[in-house]
């Protein structure tokens, strides 16, 4: 393989996983540079995952200061205000993370996701963001695709008891072990705005509920202009009123966006802890795929409800 | 999050977690987050460094402190309102009874051995506390949950005993590489550093008995006018040259299989070879064993390298060399240790040129010790979601939702889009000897079996029983514990040796037999039934116990077998073995179902059972402008809501 032979200290520390995916794919890890914006509960799950994994480096963007809210579903963040006074999350995160691995370098960056330019983001290799409205979803992807090389895109979001992560590797080459012979593997992902764009009515049959329920909540919160996560009950019947309006134009039938999902998520946005560390685990996995060219990546959305119980892959793309 | 109702029921749960290895961090930190505020952990290990690539709440300074311990303190310092107890203590200890297992409002575990798990399970049972169980391997893992009459328990669908290979595959033919690790590891390295008066298979059988034995008694032994590496020399010669020429000679075997070839050292290393560079001195500056190695004395650096034949007879010798040297005081009472970098070194140089010998591909030093060691592969990612999935299932059984308990499987690639997949609970196994009152049957040879082959085959292996009491109608004929008198040992010391026939309540054909944990508070009673004859092959404990199904052995021409997790002296799997199954011996031990295509979990099917899949079909996505309300046989089903 390209590059250096793994230490003995790294041999050491990575038995367990080296013995999952191998040397080279550990040597891959080890170079990847990571970007996550919006440090909320299930971002924490996939940070720890990933430093523990052995990943080069991993740069935090979250400003906030610390609130309860921020506190509730992230361990990573002492509730103690002599600690936390004055500092933003992801310096108070980075703090934590840094003391998971000594080996990886892990570090904040101040500033707005939509404010990062293209020779700012095509020093990594994986970009994360949560938290974030549609629009700045939409123009943080958009840069990343038109950076000279492949930068992989990820969202995701926890709500109530519930999760989505959307995956965007452009063209993703990989190679995969077929009994004796290994043969080329090529998917081709679409953007985040071209996936949502998708006619619904052209949809795979049984789309996950969640997949709609949240593309109407997300239009919500961008025509009302709040940040993300923020409804409350008094919203629920805007919201609903609102699905109604895009069932319509989408020729889908209405009953298939169940009104009592659309109020759990919408009267309660916090996260559920056990929700972030399932969905942090599955973004840790797919991300250290896509960095190791090892396994077969999900395309293009990822969807899991405690309710149910099911943790569901979605192919929205507009080819199918 | 959670609902007012769940948060209650999360606020005034008192929970058991048993373990806190990869699941059990994991566990502990998503249970601090979601509101619990009580909760005891039991773990008897201590940290090492292959931990802490996903064991996140430990750091290298932690090593080999108590894991119970250190996680505790680690998740006290971001949630340090919760009352967290530590025991690093064996949950096997007389202290963890049915008594202590009653306070508690659901028990989670997240083990790494069968034997443990069968023991928390039959507590859990005689406590009547509900059970969520899980375990991971790589990618792949599994949540269950066990509540008393109401879903299967831990133990309905028998486990499959311990991989193990017949003997003569691993003295004589030999096909793959676990065959050549067991024997460099159970035979050869237990012949020469380890205890010399245990029985051994070493020596491979020839048509003429009496030839390989006599000749084989003194060949391991060092003699006091030769070197170190005259000695190596001869036992390579011997077990890599000789003993292959002597098998060679019984052509039967050979007639549908590759001859092997025969490897004289001579033909590998020059013959008195040169001094080392001088390296050997690198070992000479430590007492500390683990820096004591064969590798470094010949400049190898890369555990991922597969070592030419050359590098591995190299090795072999030096390594031989090393142990005779630096640490002769081990000699004699080794036991195969995968942390013992010289032991590996060798096993894996042994292991290796047996291959060469029998044309089977070698490996390195790093798999090899992944092999030898029975390492299984862990990741955090997976871990961390089986313990989400753990916390999810525990506050369904606080609620006592019955209807929504399922067991979960987190699959590598996907079946019918899903990767977690949640599968309605099985009904308890009503021939199950733990849950169930259903008596088993042992067919045996009242004559010749003695107390002790029952007690040892049947109760402590099969039953897996810790303090067994073993009654015949009212008279009492063995027991364990600590608080006997001496004349009772005695006797029951005495009632070990004696044929069952001739106990002082004698046993026989038609007897029943009432057999006790007072520990774990099971208790079944098993019918016997006297018969003569055993197929040595097919029966090799010359006992069979019906009513409860173990899987079959590997099927070759002979009657004995040799594990590779297990030292070949011992039968019983009593020790629970840290790194034997990190977190799970779910795939090796799990239950063997079919699931649909989920098959990649559960292997080939040994129940008759198929779980439902729980496919809602309110999922199904109907347009307005569609005329095909899609397959018919979907819109029959109604719908549950
Ligand atoms: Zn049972």
């Amino acid at each position: 393989m390209d590059g250096e032979e793994l230490t003995e200290q790294e041999t050491q520390l990575y038995d367990r996983q080296i013995r999952v995916w191998g040397a080279d794919a550990q040597r891959r890890l080890s170079k990847a540079h990571i970007l996550v914006c919006g440090m909320k509960g299930a971002v924490a799950e996939f940070c720890k995952n990933i430093v523990l994994a052995g990943i080069g480096s991993l740069t935090l963007v979250d400003n906030r200061l610390v609130t309860e809210e921020a506190l509730s579903a992230n361990f990573l963040i002492p509730p103690d205000e002599s600690v936390f006074g004055g500092k933003s999350v992801a310096e108070l995160c980075c703090d934590s993370l840094k003391d998971f691995n000594p080996m990886v370098r892990v570090s904040v960056i101040k500033g707005e996701p939509s404010s990062f330019d293209e020779e700012f983001l095509k020093t990594f290799d994986v970009i994360v963001v949560s938290c974030c409205s549609l629009a700045e979803k939409k123009s943080v992807n958009e840069k990343c695709r038109k950076l000279p090389k492949r930068v992989s895109f990820y969202t995701v979001d926890c709500r109530d008891s519930c999760g989505e992560i959307f995956v965007d590797l452009q063209d993703y080459k990989y190679a995969k072990k077929k009994l004796e012979d290994t043969v080329e593997c090529q998917l081709s992902y679409p953007s985040f705005e071209d996936a949502i764009s998708v006619p619904w009515k052209v949809h795979p049959r049984k789309v996950s509920k969640l997949f709609y329920a949240l593309r109407v909540i997300e239009r919500f919160e961008e025509a009302e202009g709040r940040s993300p996560g923020e409804t409350s009950v008094s919203d629920l019947p805007g919201v609903l009123k609102l699905k109604k309006e895009i069932c319509e134009s989408q020729l889908l039938n209405e009953a298939h966006i169940p009104n009592a999902l659309v109020e759990r998520l919408v009267t309660n946005p916090t996260e559920f802890p056990p929700v972030c560390a399932i969905i942090g685990g599955i973004l840790g996995q797919e991300v250290i795929k896509a960095v190791s060219g090892k396994g077969d990546p999900l395309k293009n959305f990822f969807y899991f409800d405690a309710v149910d119980g099911k943790g569901t892959i979605e192919d929205i793309s507009s080819q199918s | 999050m959670a609902s007012q109702q769940q948060l209650s029921v999360i606020k005034g749960a008192k929970v058991l977690m048993v373990g806190a290895g990869g699941i059990g961090c994991e566990l502990l930190k998503t249970l601090a987050l979601s509101g619990f505020q009580d909760i005891h952990i039991i773990d008897m290990d201590t940290i090492e460094v292959s931990n802490l690539n996903r064991q996140f709440l430990f750091r290298k300074s932690h090593v080999g402190l108590s894991k119970a311990k250190v996680a505790r303190d680690a998740v006290l310092r971001f949630r340090p309102q919760v009352s967290i107890t530590s025991y690093h203590a064996n949950v096997k200890n007389q202290e963890f009874n049915v008594d202590f297992l009653k306070q508690f409002s659901v028990v989670l575990n997240g083990l790494d051995n069968l034997d443990a798990r069968r023991h928390v399970n039959r507590l859990c049972l005689a406590a009547d506390v509900p059970l969520v169980e899980s375990g991971t391997t790589g990618f792949l893992g599994q949540v269950t949950v066990h509540v008393k009459g109401k879903t299967e328990c831990y133990e309905c669908q028998p486990k499959p005993a311990p991989k193990t290979y017949p003997v003569c595959t691993i003295t004589s033919t030999p096909s793959k590489f676990v065959h050549c690790i067991v024997w460099a590891k159970d035979l050869l390295f237990t012949k020469l550093f380890g205890d010399k008066n245990q029985e051994n298979d070493l020596n491979v059988r020839s048509s003429d008995p009496a030839s390989s034995s006599d000749h084989a008694e003194d060949i391991f032994q060092l003699n006091k006018d030769e070197t170190i590496e005259h000695y190596g020399r001869r036992v390579f010669d011997h077990v890599f040259g000789y003993n292959i020429e002597v098998a060679l000679s019984n052509e039967d075997t050979w007639k549908n299989r590759n001859k092997p070839r025969p490897i004289y050292s001579r033909d590998i290393l020059p013959e008195e070879p040169t001094k080392q560079n001088g390296n050997t001195d690198k070992n000479c500056a430590t007492d500390d064993q683990s820096l004591i190695s064969a590798m470094t004395s010949l400049g190898i650096k890369n555990p991922q390298e597969i070592w030419s034949l050359m590098e591995n007879s190299r090795i072999f010798i030096e390594a031989i060399k090393l142990f005779f040297t630096k640490r002769e005081k081990d000699v004699g009472n080794l036991a195969f240790d995968k942390d013992d970098q010289l032991a590996v070194e060798f096993v894996t140089a042994a292991a290796n040129i047996r291959a060469e010998s029998f044309g089977i591909p070698m490996h390195s030093l790093f798999e090899s010790k992944g092999i030898a060691g029975n390492i299984v592969h862990a990741v955090a990612t997976t871990n961390a979601i089986i313990a989400g999935l753990i916390v999810i299932e525990a506050i369904k059984v606080l609620q006592n939702d019955a209807n929504n308990y399922r067991m979960t499987y987190c699959l590598e690639h996907p079946s019918r889009k899903m990767l977690l997949m949640p599968v309605e609970p099985f009904e308890p196994n009503k021939s199950c000897y733990v849950c169930s009152e259903t008596p088993l049957s042992l067919e045996i040879n009242t004559h010749h079996a003695k107390l002790r082959d029952f007690v040892e085959k049947i109760v402590k292996a099969k039953l897996g029983m810790n303090f067994p009491l073993i009654m015949h109608g009212a008279a009492l004929l063995y027991e364990v514990g600590d608080d006997l008198d001496e004349d009772m040992v005695a006797n029951y010391t005495a009632n070990l040796e004696k044929v069952l026939s001739e106990l002082p309540s004698p046993v026989v054909s038609g007897t029943i037999l009432s057999v006790e944990d007072l520990q774990q508070e099971l208790s079944c009673s098993i019918n016997i039934k006297h018969r003569d004859e055993f197929d040595e092959e097919k029966e090799p404990d010359g006992m069979v116990l019906s009513g409860w199904q173990q899987t079959p052995l590997e099927k070759d021409d002979c009657n004995k077998t040799l594990g590779n997790g297990e030292s070949t002296s011992k039968t019983l799997p009593s020790a629970p073995d840290a790194d034997k199954y990190d977190d799970s011996d779910m795939v090796a031990s799990g239950r063997k179902r079919k699931l649909d295509e989920a098959v990649n979990i559960s292997g080939e099917a040994n129940s008759s059972k198929k779980p439902e899949v729980l496919d809602d079909d309110d999922d199904d996505l109907v347009m307005l402008d569609d005329g095909d309300n899609g397959d018919p046989a979907i819109n029959k089903k109604k719908r549950l809501q």
